[in-house]
């Protein structure tokens, strides 16, 4: 990524920003750092850039480091380019024992897509992750901030056709 | 003051001594081997120690108050020893066990490059290794792999080498203005970085090189130069203009060259005073310093002492010890007292 | 019926708002804390309640409360700790879901007991719709003034915010989980100095689970003393539980401690039995990290007593011959279950949240899981059984935080009950793939 174009959050995240920093004491602003990054992941493209983990570094005057070093450690931060829809498949235990290796195998052959890479589309990226607090409802993904579980193939059939006509990126913020 | 006992040796300690500290002065006042090896605490930095777990030790009782023998072992960097605390470390099998685990998980993933690492011979892995660890390796997995890079013109990092016991870090932290690298991703993938590629430069850098326990920062200015046991080690100093650095230096001179300059070490592997990079990287010539004369090396490593009085010293001055499978070994009267080994 | 304390209205549809929370007795402990209660009456009654915290270590929270330091003029803080992340675990998720006013009068009134004037509650980050439905409550108790200044007139001040994490299970660490807050990367720290001592930015920190916290509504309402008389023995009141796997329903249920894990599976008060007319193969009791147990042993104890659903009876025993509570996270498997293929997940899961800090849990958590995928994969020798025993042993008991344990515990308890699974698996590879551990969904036929 270049720098081509000025990193700056939009006015209504700078707002965001604010509210955020107000929640600590003025001389704990570094507390703000994982608020922030989340909102600058969903502000810039759905990943951080070093330029964008900068500008963050910048807000809160910490050196960069500070940031690549948390940034890096939390699993939710992308430090590539994602697909527009992040599909995140559980794959613990009671999500296993209720089929998630075969969602992965459906998922995989529907977005012509092997799991961590963009799909041909550049809609949907596949990214397995651990335990999401869904086991009751296993099998699940989550996409952005929402949770769909009691998943079947029908079931992904329709949330990916509906993402695909809503073509707007996933975000957790 | 604290009353403590540490492997049967009982020593007077102002309150807030840790366990570690103890043992070296037990070792420091009777000559014994008893202090715990360690790989990231480092008492010239503040908040070090912890991570590594070689130096743990077993608290058989609390303290006089609470005589509870602690549930699990504790590292012994970051533990206060109490009145009346009873610890074993060199005289319990089991602990001593438990540290071979610990010696074992820090060489899974090393490379074992001693022969092309120029830390070889002043390793503390190599040592620890050697004195903690088992024969053999039971890991039979690709181990992890990162590309050497330079961290500017004069240090080199082995990410392959490095165990994170974080002393860098906390270096640059403290002695230095503004750090650029840190430790990046989690679990095994923690690296040491700069994230993006970036100079470690300020006047105070040199010294990660000092306090990193394995060849994972290395001297560029001394690569491949020779083995460490092919050069004198003479102490030195010079007139440095910087008004926080001392001057006093440690040279390591090959005939009537200086192939690399450090900080001087005392017996427990740490420096005893951070220097400039202007001494250690600069000043390259005998003319430049006032030579002193041998440094007397204290730490032990595997270069620097015969292999069998190591063994013995290592049993300290136990007449007996205890096997794991609870008989005992009688080592012969006097063989084990230091003093009484060959210099 | 089982008593129920906190789920007694999660039914009721619009309970996430004020308005109909209060209509059913929303908010009754804030105003008899503040109006007739002073901070000191509330440890006191916390500490009568028995209440033991709930986040899985089972501390008690009377008792946690009152090693929190007070020096003159330094802030203290409560955290609470939504960071629930133990395989098998939802139960918070679900509470903060269905009733995020519960948890906000809860953190209130505990805050007064505490002296808190600035609490938080720490998020996992992949709950970004419940931190969004907890601001909208925190918005709506702010208005209605109970939180902010001067709270139902009392003259006590309270902030309360909600912080997401970043993904990392071991932020369920609670000063990992202070690290994290601060904006740092989630490292446990080295104890001592506990948080009550030097938490949150070196301030009087409590830290308490989400469900701890919401049974201080019910222990004010009704008292210490008659909280303590639910449940049984030393394990009193009421406790979530989060029941997945193989069983016919699923979800999350309040049940009095004390209630027989026989009726808790089979019942159809609660887990309704096993899925297809299965039968039970094996049971984890308290997440991930507490002991498996076949059904013999988690149906009765090792003397033949009924196992019941509480901390004393699930850990009769010990570790030879039973388990833990833990976080209530209790995940049943069938007959079919590979115990070897669900442990791999689980250790997969370990090394994938290991936060690298220390040796053993750094490079042991990746060993293990290696270990196993030779089994998986068929590779596997009767000497890596001794080893993979080996090497959780050598982390147990030898990492900074209790993550070590947690990897290490699944893994021994897995090769103490089902030894025979694993050299299966060595005698006849195929064997693997004959287990049938898909369920709800047909196998995916290859293209």
């Amino acid at each position: 990524m270049t720098t081509t174009t000025e990193i700056k959050f939009s006015d209504s995240a700078q707002q965001q920003v604010q509210e955020i920093l107000n929640q600590y004491p003025a001389d704990k602003s570094k507390s703000a750092l994982l608020p922030l990054l989340h909102l600058a992941q969903a502000e810039f493209d759905g990943w951080l850039s070093a330029p964008v983990m900068d500008y963050v570094a910048s807000i809160l005057n910490i050196q960069p480091i500070e940031v690549y070093e948390v940034a890096s450690f939390y699993s939710m931060f992308n430090l590539k380019p994602v697909g527009k829809y992040l599909i995140e498949v559980c794959q613990t235990s009671s999500c296993w024992m209720n089929g998630s290796e075969d969602i992965v195998r459906y998922l995989e052959r529907t977005i012509q897509a092997e799991t961590g890479q963009i799909s041909p589309d550049g809609m949907f990226q596949i990214k397995t992750v651990e335990c999401l607090g869904s086991c009751g409802t296993a099998p699940m993904f989550q996409i952005g901030d929402k949770f769909y579980e009691n998943l079947t193939f029908e079931k992904i059939d329709t949330i990916l056709d509906d993402l695909r006509k809503e073509n707007k990126r996933s975000r957790y913020v | 003051m604290a009353k403590v006992t540490i492997d049967d040796i009982t020593i007077d300690v102002p309150d807030g001594t840790s366990i570690l500290a103890a043992a070296r002065m037990i070792d420091e006042q009777h000559g014994t081997n008893i202090a715990p090896p360690t790989m990231c605490y480092y008492s010239k930095l503040k908040t070090t120690g912890g991570y590594c777990r070689t130096c743990i030790v077993t608290v058989e009782k609390g303290s006089e108050k609470d005589p509870r023998p602690m549930p699990k072992p504790v590292p012994s960097c970051r533990t206060n020893v109490m009145d009346g605390m009873v610890v074993r470390n060199t005289t319990s099998p089991e602990l001593l066990e438990a540290r071979a685990g610990v010696v074992e998980f820090l060489l899974i993933n090393h490379p074992l490059d001693c022969p092309v690492c120029d830390q070889a011979g002043e390793c503390h892995l190599q040592d620890l290794g050697y004195e903690n660890g088992k024969e053999g390796t039971r890991y039979e997995f690709q181990r992890r792999e990162f590309e050497p890079i330079d961290i500017g013109d004069k240090i080199k990092l082995h990410m392959n080498r490095c165990i994170l016991c974080y002393r860098c870090v906390k270096t640059c932290e403290q002695i230095t203005d503004g750090r650029v690298h840190g430790v990046i991703n989690r679990g095994d993938h923690a690296e040491i970085s700069t994230y993006i590629e970036k100079a470690i430069d300020n006047d105070f850098s040199g010294n990660v090189i000092d306090v990193c326990p394995v060849g994972a920062l290395t001297d560029r200015t001394f690569r491949f130069k020779s083995r460490v046991w092919f050069t004198n080690p003479v102490d030195a100093h010079r007139d440095c203009n910087n008004e926080k650095c001392s001057g006093k230096t440690r040279l390591w001179m090959k005939g009537d060259d200086v192939l690399r300059v450090t900080a001087r070490k005392d017996r427990w592997g740490e420096v005893e005073e951070f220097i400039c990079n202007s001494c250690r990287f600069d000043h390259k010539k005998t003319s430049d310093w006032t030579i002193e004369g041998p440094s007397k090396i204290s730490h032990h490593s595997v270069i620097s002492q015969n292999h069998n009085e190591l063994r013995k010293l290592q049993l300290g001055v136990h007449k007996q010890i205890k096997q794991l499978d609870g008989t005992k070994i009688d080592l012969g009267e006097g063989a084990l007292n230091p003093n009484n080994i060959d210099k | 019926m089982s008593k129920k304390l906190l789920l007694t209205y999660d039914h009721i549809p619009g309970i996430n708002t004020l308005e109909v929370y209060r209509q059913n007795n929303g908010y009754k402990s804030l105003e008899k804390a503040l109006k007739t209660m002073k901070p000191d009456d509330i440890v006191e009654e916390v500490k009568k309640s028995g209440l033991r915290g709930r986040g899985g270590a089972g501390f008690p929270t009377g008792m946690k409360w009152s090693f929190l330091a007070k020096p003159e003029g330094v802030p203290r803080h409560l955290v609470c700790n939504a960071d629930e992340s133990e395989p098998g675990t939802f139960k918070d998720r679900y509470l903060m879901e269905r009733i995020p006013h519960l948890l906000i009068e809860g953190m209130i009134v505990s805050s007064y007991a505490l002296g808190a004037n600035t609490s938080y509650i720490y998020v996992r980050g992949e709950y970004f719709y419940i931190i969004k439905i907890l601001q909208n409550a925190i918005k709506e108790a702010y208005a209605a003034g109970l939180l902010g200044k001067n709270i139902l007139g009392s003259g006590y001040d309270l902030d309360l915010y909600v912080q997401p994490g970043g993904g990392a299970y071991i932020c369920g660490e609670e000063t990992a989980l202070l690290e994290s807050l601060e904006g740092k990367r989630g490292n446990p720290r080295l104890k001592p100095p506990f948080p009550a001592v030097a938490g949150l930015w070196g301030r009087p920190t409590v830290v308490n689970n989400v469900e701890t916290i919401a049974a201080v509504v019910p222990i004010v309402n009704g008292g210490g003393d008659e909280y303590a008389k639910i449940g049984i023995g030393k394990s009193t009141g009421t406790k979530l539980i989060s029941a997945s796997g193989h069983i016919n329903k699923p979800g999350v249920y309040e049940i009095e401690l004390g209630v027989p894990v026989e009726e808790f599976i089979y019942s159809d008060e609660y887990c309704g039995g096993i899925r297809n007319g299965k039968k039970l193969k094996a049971v984890v009791a308290g997440g991930s990290s507490v002991p498996i147990l076949p059904t013999e042993l988690i149906l009765k104890t090792a003397k033949g007593e009924p196992r019941l659903m509480s901390y004393e009876s699930l850990s009769d025993g010990g570790f030879a011959t039973g388990t833990m509570l833990g976080s209530g996270g209790f995940i049943a498997m069938d007959e079919d279950t590979s115990i070897v293929k669900n442990l791999f997940t689980f250790a997969r899961f370990y090394h994938h949240e290991s936060c690298g800090q220390c040796s053993p849990c750094r490079e042991g958590t990746g060993w293990m899981e290696k270990i196993l995928k030779k089994f998986i994969d068929g590779k596997a020798t009767m000497s890596d059984i001794d080893l993979l025993w080996d090497v959780q042993s050598k982390i147990e008991g030898k990492t900074i935080c209790p993550l070590g344990e947690a990897a290490a515990w699944p893994v021994a308890a897995a090769i103490r009950h089902f030894r025979h699974e694993f050299e299966e698996y060595v005698k006849n590879p195929q064997s693997i793939h004959d287990v049938k551990h898909y369920f709800r969904l047909n196998n995916l036929v290859e293209a």
